[in-house]
């Protein structure tokens, strides 16, 4: 799956937006790729950039104040230098989007069948009723019954998670290179959120799409992800496969990410703990290191002056610190992993997790 | 959406009473005796126990209540005081020029509003926004009064362009009355234009926040389309209610610029019904205004739930 030739290749993404408080540098060059077929997950705490990196690539934030420079390359086109008009035909068609709040995603006042063909009919020069018939197939395909007799709905008639599958009909309806999933099932009850994973996932198995999962819920990385992006402050600090990952992280943000989780069917009752300290404001980063004034693991001056850079630790994983995280103390924080957050098909659905994960070891 | 429909006119015909209670008990607030007030230097105590018992005043309050709403519902509202003329004959006569005029300032109001209100909002924080924002700001803070003088004096004493003042029905002759109702239509809309400007600029700036405006970018949707079919259709729905009530108050409001404009309408009719303790009128007024506000509130809404596929079904 690695050896394909990347569908979207992300290099030295930087996003600022210029404040009253001076520039807020919110993604640090970030830089990833995404096969087709494959998932990424990029987490992070609210803030860390990660919604806008991504955000970014069609240039969806305001710009001014917002300034886009790195490339994004989408196939062989670098979105990044093009014009509002040249990226239309970006949007929707070859980089889907689904964002969170399935509440608030949705107008309430079009009918659902409005929501779900006003692009088609603009980007792929479908009738009304060729539409239509589209619309009926995706939300089909999304699970929704009795399809056809709901397209003239309106949001309000749908639950929580129907708006949500509504959602992703639309972030598909245009067969996207790439889906961009924006904690799409955070605002879902546990049950829907497994449902709504799994239907992704099949989708993508379908469709050979590349799916980038924001979010901050690890439960969600572990059933869903092939490779996993750790982002802190605007920068990618460790980024490895999602096993790795869990079984023996390496920068001391992640470990602390990791033993901040509770563990499920934990006996001895383990305290939580949090990493002491908030996160930078993009406006005043740190010098140095930006995570060195909550590290658990911080060295020397060095971590305080110099901006570590991502080095390789084994192959295919990297992390942007000058100490990695000793072996015997990694391992302890990912025993917080093994039994992962409810609403994960780790829990819900073992027989998927063992989907997600093949192709990768 | 017929349930709906019932339950807002039941609602509107509740208030209607409720009005009605408080416009009876005008006339019994006031001090004073209106029918001694009437007959002033002519008083005589025989005319006046004749007077009162004709006027049912000797009557105990309730049952006073229940005769005046009835002949008020078949349109009785009774005879004005001072020239004995039927009260709903005056008020037919002065409610044309009224909603006209109230009519013309909402149409300035809003012609004025909605271009200034969305490129505001486009264009926040540019200069366009900042021009938009101290008109509204001046617009708002000024008192009508002083643009119609304003008005007054360039356009009539000045340039000689419109005639200073006074009211001709279109119907007399519709040149003249085009003329006359430029200047206060102007000075009223104004105002409402300044409120509504606000208004619009920031219901379209809280539409275009929405997630849902978001996700129709994120589809790639022109932004040209996404402003008129997602913003602008969220929008509306504030500003038509808005709107509405605006008329309303103008209906009720525009005393100011009637009398300045000697502009004969329901307005200058209440003031001078007021000054003459003349409260048949003044109750046959207030009356009539606020059933025309309640009527207007009323259509706002039916057409909300048109707009809003929410609000009929909740």
């Amino acid at each position: 799956m690695m050896s394909e030739a990347p569908v979207l290749s992300v290099r030295d993404l930087e996003v600022s937006f210029a404040t009253k408080r001076g520039v807020a540098r919110v993604v640090r060059g970030v830089s990833y790729e995404v096969a087709a077929g494959e998932t990424l997950a990029i987490v992070g705490e609210s803030g860390s950039g990660k919604s806008v990196s991504t955000l970014a690539l069609t240039k969806l934030i305001p710009i001014p104040p917002g300034r886009v420079t790195g490339q994004a390359l989408l196939g062989d086109d670098d979105l990044v230098p093009l014009s509002e008009r040249q990226l239309l035909e970006y949007r929707g068609t070859r980089v889907g989007y689904v964002f969170q709040d399935p509440m608030t995603s949705l107008n309430p006042v079009h009918t659902i069948g409005r929501q779900l063909t006003e692009h088609t009919r603009y980007h792929l020069g479908l009738s009304e009723s060729q539409a239509r018939e589209r619309a009926v197939e995706l939300l089909e395909q999304v699970g929704i019954p009795a399809a056809e007799s709901r397209l003239d709905d309106h949001p309000h008639q749908f639950s929580g998670g129907m708006r949500q599958r509504v959602v992703i009909a639309i972030g598909l309806a245009c067969d996207p290179d790439v889906l961009i999933a924006d904690e799409a099932t955070t605002a879902l009850d546990v049950t829907t959120q497994a449902q709504i994973l799994d239907l992704v996932r099949r989708l993508q198995r379908e469709r050979g799409m590349a799916v980038v999962w924001i979010t901050h819920d690890l439960g969600v990385v572990a059933g869903i992800a092939d490779r996993v992006l750790v982002m802190y402050a605007g920068e990618v600090v460790e980024q490895a496969g999602v096993d790795t990952l869990f079984d023996l992280p390496r920068h001391p943000y992640t470990v602390g990410l990791l033993e901040s989780l509770p563990v499920l069917g934990d006996l001895e009752r383990r305290d939580l703990t949090a990493i002491p300290g908030l996160p930078p404001p993009p406006t005043h980063l740190p010098e140095g290191c930006a995570f060195h004034p909550r590290c658990a693991f911080r060295h020397d001056e060095r971590c305080a002056t110099e901006r570590p850079p991502l080095t390789e630790v084994a192959p295919g994983h990297s992390i942007r610190s000058f100490y990695a995280v000793p072996e015997e103390a990694a391992r302890a924080a990912s025993t917080a992993a093994r039994l992962p957050e409810p609403g994960s098909d780790r829990t819900t659905d073992p027989e998927g997790r063992d989907d997600a994960r093949s192709g990768r070891t | 959406m017929s349930g709906y429909v019932l339950r807002r006119v039941g609602q509107s015909l509740l208030a209607l009473l409720g009005v009605s209670i408080v416009v009876f008990a005008l006339m019994h607030l006031v001090p004073g005796d209106p029918i001694r007030t009437a007959l002033g230097t002519r008083f005589d105590q025989d005319v006046y126990e004749v007077l009162l018992a004709r006027s049912g005043l000797d009557q105990p309050i309730p049952i006073q209540y229940v005769d005046w709403l009835t002949s008020a519902l078949v349109g009785d509202l009774g005879v004005s005081f001072r020239t004995g003329q039927p009260v709903s004959d005056a008020l037919m006569q002065r409610l044309p020029a009224t909603a006209l005029l109230a009519v013309a300032a909402l149409l300035v109001g809003i012609v004025i509003a909605l271009p200034a209100g969305i490129v505001s909002a486009v264009r926040q924080g540019k200069p366009v926004d900042y021009a938009a924002n101290g008109f509204a700001q001046v617009g708002v803070s000024v008192p009508d009064f002083w643009y119609g003088i304003l008005l007054i004096l360039v356009f009539a004493q000045i340039l000689g362009w419109l005639p200073p003042s006074g009211y001709t029905s279109p119907l007399d002759d519709p040149v003249d009355a085009l003329r006359r109702l430029i200047l206060p239509a102007v000075t009223a809309g104004v105002v409402t234009g300044a409120i509504l400007t606000r208004f619009v600029r920031s219901s379209v700036l809280e539409a275009m926040s929405a997630d849902h405006v978001r996700l129709a970018r994120a589809k790639g949707m022109p932004s040209g389309y996404v402003l008129r079919h997602h913003v602008l259709r969220n929008a509306w729905i504030p500003i038509i209610t808005v709107s509405g009530l605006q008329l309303g108050t103008l209906l009720g409001g525009i005393v100011v610029v009637e009398v300045v404009f000697a502009w004969n309408g329901l307005g200058r009719l209440a003031l001078d019904a007021v000054v003459r303790r003349d409260y048949p009128v003044l109750q046959g007024a207030v009356l009539l205004i606020a059933g025309v506000f309640l009527l207007i509130n009323l259509l706002v809404d039916l057409v909300y739930a048109k707009l809003d596929p929410r609000i009929a079904a909740s």
